[in-house]
């Protein structure tokens, strides 16, 4: 990509971002509530859309060939099993993430 | 013009204790987040005016891979639309409490991302303390936690001496998080079974580099589908 081309990306980023933050205050007015299908997908759409972007991050990760996947998978499990244990965000992903380096620079 | 000075003063002193654990969070993701941007090959410059101008930190660690791939600024707004969803509810929660707050509303709306949105929404506001101003320094604060630390991520990137393979794991490790808190929350998980089920088949139909689209519209479509019965068990 060229430089104009980041911009353009960039832009295309802020412009789709702002809608979501926007729309709600141009659309609806506080005496009118929200139609009934807009509430269920703001119910039901998160966990759709989160198992999107982990299937997002692992789409370049072959687990047919080459190491088959392994650093990836045993650094999801350690993030999880971190998450389940401490519940801390910060610690959980740096948990993995640390794992996650030691593996593919010293195991794999 | 003195008694305004107090009244910010007042609105600052109780607004930058509650922003205080952000600032932690944001400092870590956002260096996070530079760092990856400065070994993919970017300025500094890239983290310092995307977290000005996007200011959603999971869209912005999306737009690195976005960056690196081929040139496809649709599939960009409709990732962001998608992924940045969320927020159109939590402006349908503020649009009481914003109401009135004047020329600072269009600010308080733009920065409206995760962290400053649980602090307005909660927040005890004490007896005397304008409250749209309260509700501006939270919001300029942690945008100020997360400007600083991805530009400084961006620009410490250089001088890093250890190795640096494999941090782009952060990006997975924080989605692999988020996915895990709402799945621990939800009551059933049909929808992330839809999530991940719709993603994998897309990815083997149409391949890495374009499989997100179709993605977005199978899992609309299949939650739309599935409406009635989905209310049904979140009602039950």
């Amino acid at each position: 990509m060229t430089v104009p081309q980041h911009i353009i990306t960039i832009a295309a980023i802020v412009l789709g971002t702002m809608l979501t933050r926007f729309l709600p205050f141009i659309a609806f007015r506080e005496d009118k509530p929200t139609p009934k299908y807009i509430q269920y997908l703001g119910k039901v759409l998160p966990s759709a859309v989160f198992a999107l972007l982990v299937v997002f991050c692992l789409k370049n990760v072959s687990f047919v060939s080459g190491n088959h996947g392994l650093p990836e998978i045993i650094a999801i499990a350690v993030t999880a099993a971190l998450h389940f244990w401490k519940k801390q965000m910060l610690l959980s992903i740096a948990g993995g993430t640390i794992c996650y380096m030691l593996l593919v620079q010293f195991v794999f | 013009m003195t008694q305004k000075k107090t009244n910010l003063k007042a609105a600052f002193k109780a607004a930058f204790p509650k922003t205080i654990p952000i600032f932690a969070g944001f400092w870590f993701l956002g260096m996070t987040y530079g760092i990856l941007m400065n070994v993919s090959g970017f300025s500094f410059l890239y983290p310092l005016f995307m977290s000005m101008s996007i200011f959603a930190g999971s869209m912005e660690f999306i737009a690195v891979s976005l960056l690196l791939a081929t040139f496809q600024p649709l599939q960009a707004f409709l990732m962001a639309l998608m992924i940045n969803a969320r927020h159109l509810f939590y402006g349908i929660s503020m649009l009481d409490k914003y109401r009135g707050t004047g020329i600072k509303k269009f600010y308080l709306i733009f920065g409206l991302c995760d962290e400053t949105f649980s602090i307005n929404y909660t927040a005890q506001i004490p007896e005397g303390v304008d409250r749209g101003w309260f509700m501006f320094f939270v919001t300029i604060l942690n945008q100020f936690y997360w400007v600083s630390g991805s530009t400084l991520g961006g620009i410490l990137g250089s001088y890093i001496k250890f190795n640096t393979g494999g941090i782009e794991f952060a990006m997975t490790a924080m989605f692999v998080v988020i996915f895990l808190d709402q799945w621990i929350k939800e009551k059933n998980h049909i929808s992330a079974l839809i999530g991940i089920g719709v993603s994998v088949v897309c990815l083997l139909v149409f391949k890495a580099d374009k499989f997100i689209i179709p993605s977005m519209i199978g899992i609309v479509v299949m939650l739309t589908l599935l409406r009635k019965p989905l209310e049904k068990e979140v009602a039950a």
